[in-house]
């Protein structure tokens, strides 16, 4: 390869180009700003991980004073809605039926134990294991309204220590608070990876690769070009959703701008690094966007932290979380919003992001040769 | 001579180990101020030739120089290159393109007005100046495509068949720009499957294969011929059956139909064929006539396949009558405001070709597809077979074998699975079935490739697959779209052999067609000009009109084609 130089008329010519393709392709524009608003739309209104009313039934098997306080302790809860009274085995056909999820027990001798000093007083928890994640719910908050109403029931003086659990950052415990700016980083990684992976493999699939290769451009400047376009493109999408995050479904902001734009541009190093390889790799628009929705789109929103808990993975499916690098940007992404800037912390997955950026582009500059075949 | 621009010294290029070379020790130099043609059929390696030229594929062996240093580090802002697709951003607007190119090419911003100003003048673009690339016609693509190879006056100019899937027309135009580039000093390199393009080179490098079959002027070649070639005025009718026999002589080498007469090369010099051999009436003239590039390339391939066709040989006999085949009374199709075909009317006779031409974008393929039923008709109506366009389509589409553009087959699939897939959806099942793949395998020599993938076949068995998977249901009625486009004369001429022997069956043949040569070989012909139907015709009528109107003598039909348009063009500017 001929050893060319930089050419500031070379350069200029080719951002033009793209620009003006950008601006001239709805695609882009649907992809950039349309589609972060439908995510953001969807996890901030439609998906929502809180439990409220969840559908119970309670078997009161006990008609003693406390079984009837306990009774409408979980009437009034705000957590479930009691669809009535009735026995064991109606109810158990309506769990059946998935009519209800949860039945509450509470058993003939419930008032005599709970009266009676040294006896525990029980009551059973009948949930639907095929929807773990509703059941670990329904076992958990019963546990709640049964262990606020004992408060209640009992003197001070009997409960030595009284637990009172408080939430830091988000004390509503609001899923939507960091559902919002995680999904900011799949907006992202879908930008960085699904844009830039369309753009090389579509000069090669429309033969303008070809044309261009035989004119003087370099390839690392022909990759730059491609780049920075959809860098500002990513920047301004970014914006675009911190602010519809902020104004439309009110996550709070206890960060600053600096640093959200610190944490978005270096991600976008990766990401579009990850793009630019698909496509140099794969020349051809389909393939392109397959793999890229496979390894870039699929690991930021499964494995990334961003919808499950990286820590109740299997341990190698944790290790693996550790190439995604949407791992690095969505734990700051949700400090930024809800507890402020923590330098430290942004520096270090900063260094992460950035590193992973270098490889990619590395990998991709080597990839893109002046060559057909 | 000059020193050489560009050259290539005995290189070779494998893409397949295990395959032949797609480039075999080849050796070609590119001189200042000439045209140099490259030519030869697809899968000759020509495109592989040019990219290894412009350093973007290197060389198994051999060297490949351009200015004196090896091609890959050549200074790319005095190349220019076009390839094939043109290289041209779609959703950019001419000047655009211009633009961009320009300053990928590192023009000075100085010159940049002026140079801009002379090719948009040159290439007739400046009235579309922000035009999207996208929008442009094939023909006008093809211009801007030149014109940004050009953008910064290059030394060498590669061109990647220029003409290929372009009417004659603009064909034409791009060979005058260039030629007049190649007068200013510049070299050229022209590639193309058009063997009347190449005997307009200074030079030509012949490529079969991968190997290089001569090297020089493309008359040194020519010359070889005199003497060997023929007119045989046998009259319209009979033609046919005439050249079959004149093929089936061991003294005649190659043959094809011009119009109403055939064109016959005989092996050896000064020996006409004679009237008893060609058993045509006594008194029928048999003149010399001047030999063509093409007759030599046939003939140092090896001269054309014999004059029977198998495929007609065991094809049924299509019951005559005086009905025609294929009508179409009034066609007109519209696409919201816009109108692609208007009031299109012909008859085409049971056991006739006609022949649909015009330039791109035309109205050829509209009317085509109103045809075939793929298209239904704004106004106007047809029938194909007897049936009617309208209420009996799925009759049509039974009655009738199709053949498209670019084969239309399934690349992924073998060549048996194709062939049960067409026998399946024309309707042939069990032992029908057996027994008419069993033929066309037969006829079409497929044995060898029965189980490979029908997409790495040689383009010439493509062909042959697309054609018997067309008439494996022996249709009286063939519908062919540019049915020969990119493939070699050789395959070219069996390819007529078998349309002629079905015909005589008495299939009608339906085609659209680029090529003046195809052209010559139908009964009639409409030409189809800016959605209208501007003459009709045999061949020799629209050349004897043309000659009239334009004052031409003894044109070709391509003359003929170019001067009917420009004489539709006059009209409608007076009006």
């Amino acid at each position: 390869m001929s050893a060319t130089t930089f050419s500031w008329q070379r350069f200029r010519a080719m951002l033009v180009k793209e620009s003006l393709q950008i601006l001239r392709d709805p695609s882009t524009f649907l992809i950039a700003f349309v589609l972060p608003m439908i995510l953001l739309f969807l996890f901030g209104y439609a998906i929502s991980l809180d439990p409220t009313h969840i559908r119970i039934g309670i078997a009161l098997e006990d008609s003693g004073a406390p079984a009837l306080s306990l009774a409408n302790s979980f009437e009034r809860s705000r957590w479930f809605q009691v669809t009535g009274r009735r026995s064991v085995a109606t109810l158990e056909d309506e769990l059946t039926a998935g009519r209800i999820r949860g039945i509450v027990v509470i058993p003939a001798d419930f008032s005599r134990r709970f009266r009676t000093t040294g006896e525990v007083a029980q009551i059973q928890v009948i949930t639907d294991g095929a929807l773990p994640n509703t059941a670990a719910f329904v076992a958990g908050y019963a546990e709640g309204v049964r262990a606020s109403w004992q408060a209640a029931q009992l003197p001070q003086a009997a409960l030595p220590v009284a637990l009172a659990h408080r939430y830091w950052f988000n004390p509503e415990l609001a899923s939507r608070y960091f559902l919002i700016p995680g999904s900011i980083a799949i907006v992202m990684t879908m930008i960085g990876s699904l844009l830039t992976a369309l753009v090389v493999a579509r000069e090669w699939e429309r033969g303008t690769m070809e044309a261009i290769m035989a004119t003087p451009i370099g390839m690392p400047e022909f990759l730059a070009t491609k780049v920075l376009p959809y860098f500002l493109l990513g920047l301004g999408s970014m914006a675009l959703c911190t602010l519809l995050a902020i104004f439309l479904f009110g996550v709070p902001f206890r960060g600053s701008a600096l640093g959200i734009t610190a944490l978005a541009a270096a991600f976008l190093v990766p990401s579009l690094g990850q793009g630019l390889l698909v496509s140099a790799v794969t020349k051809n628009q389909f393939v392109a966007s397959q793999v890229a929705l496979l390894s870039a789109f699929l690991p930021a929103m499964m494995l990334s932290g961003f919808l499950f808990e990286i820590s109740s993975m299997p341990r190698w499916i944790q290790a693996l979380s550790y190439v995604v690098p949407a791992r690095y940007l969505i734990p700051p992404l949700q400090s930024v919003f809800l507890a402020g800037d923590l330098w430290g912390m942004f520096a270090r997955n900063i260094a992460v992001l950035l590193g992973f950026g270098a490889v990619f582009f590395t990998i991709a500059i080597a990839a893109t040769r002046r060559r057909i075949a | 001579m000059d020193a050489p621009l560009a050259c290539a010294r005995a290189v070779t290029k494998r893409f397949a180990a295990a395959g032949p070379p797609a480039l075999d020790a080849v050796d070609i130099e590119i001189a200042p101020g000439r045209m140099t043609g490259l030519v030869g059929p697809d899968g000759a390696g020509k495109t592989t030739l040019i990219r290894l030229l412009t350093g973007l594929l290197v060389p198994d062996r051999g060297t490949v120089e351009v200015g004196g240093v090896p091609a890959t580090a050549q200074d790319r802002s005095v190349i220019g290159y076009m390839p094939q697709r043109f290289g041209l951003y779609e959703d950019l607007s001419v000047i655009e393109n211009l633009s961009l190119y320009a300053d990928l090419r590192g023009l000075p911003p100085a010159e940049r007005p002026e140079n801009f100003r002379r090719l948009l003048g040159f290439t007739d673009l400046e009235r579309f100046r922000t035009r999207l690339a996208g929008r442009l016609s094939g023909g006008m693509k093809q211009k801007l495509g030149l014109a940004c190879a050009l953008v910064r006056t290059p030394k060498l100019l590669l061109l990647d068949e220029p003409g290929v899937g372009v009417d004659p027309i603009s064909r034409r135009e791009l060979w005058k720009m260039v030629r007049d580039l190649a007068g200013e000093g510049i070299g050229v390199l022209w590639s193309t499957a058009y063997l009347d393009e190449a005997e307009r080179c200074d030079t030509v490098f012949l490529l079969n294969g991968g190997r290089l079959l001569h090297a020089g002027p493309p008359a040194e070649l020519t010359q070889r011929m005199d003497g060997r070639v023929f007119r045989v005025y046998a009259g319209g009718t009979g033609r046919r059956e005439v050249l079959e026999r004149a093929l089936n002589l061991s003294e005649v080498s190659d043959g094809t139909i011009q119009g109403a007469s055939l064109r016959l090369v005989t092996r050896t010099q000064g020996a006409a064929p004679t009237v008893d051999a060609l058993q045509v009436p006594a008194g029928t003239r048999i003149a010399p006539t001047a030999p063509r590039f093409e007759d030599a390339f046939v003939d140092i391939l090896g001269g054309g396949p014999p004059g029977t066709s198998t495929l007609a040989q065991r094809y049924r006999t299509i019951p005559q009558s005086g009905e025609p085949a294929i009508i179409a009374s009034g066609l007109t199709r519209r696409f919201g405001d816009f109108t692609a075909a208007s009031n299109i009317s012909f008859s085409v006779g049971r056991g006739q070709i006609f022949g649909l031409l015009g330039p791109n974008g035309a109205g050829k393929s509209t009317t085509f597809k109103m045809l075939c039923g793929l298209l239904t008709p704004t106004s106007g109506n047809g029938q194909v077979a007897g049936f009617d366009l309208r209420s009996g389509r799925a009759e049509c589409r039974q009655s009738l074998g199709y053949m498209a553009q670019k084969f239309s087959l399934y690349g992924d699939l073998s060549v048996r699975q194709n062939l049960n897939f067409y026998a399946g959806i024309y309707g042939l099942a069990g032992g029908v079935q057996r027994e008419a793949i069993g033929r066309v395998v037969d006829i079409f020599h497929l044995q060898s490739y029965l189980d490979t993938n029908s997409g790495t076949m040689p383009l010439g068995f493509k062909q042959r697959l697309a054609l018997a998977c067309a008439v494996m249901h022996q249709p009286p009625v063939l519908f062919l779209d540019e049915p020969t486009s990119g493939v070699d004369p050789i395959v070219r001429r069996e390819f007529w052999t078998h349309i002629n022997g079905l015909v005589e069956r008495g299939v009608t043949v339906l085609v659209t067609t680029h090529f003046m040569d195809e052209a010559e070989y139908c009964d009639r012909i409409g030409l189809i000009y800016r959605a209208e139907q501007i003459a009709a015709g045999t061949p020799d009528e629209l050349k004897q009109a043309a000659a009239a109107q334009a004052g031409l003598k003894d044109p070709t039909l391509e003359d003929a084609f170019i001067a009917l348009i420009e004489e539709s063009d006059r009209k409608r500017e007076a009006a």
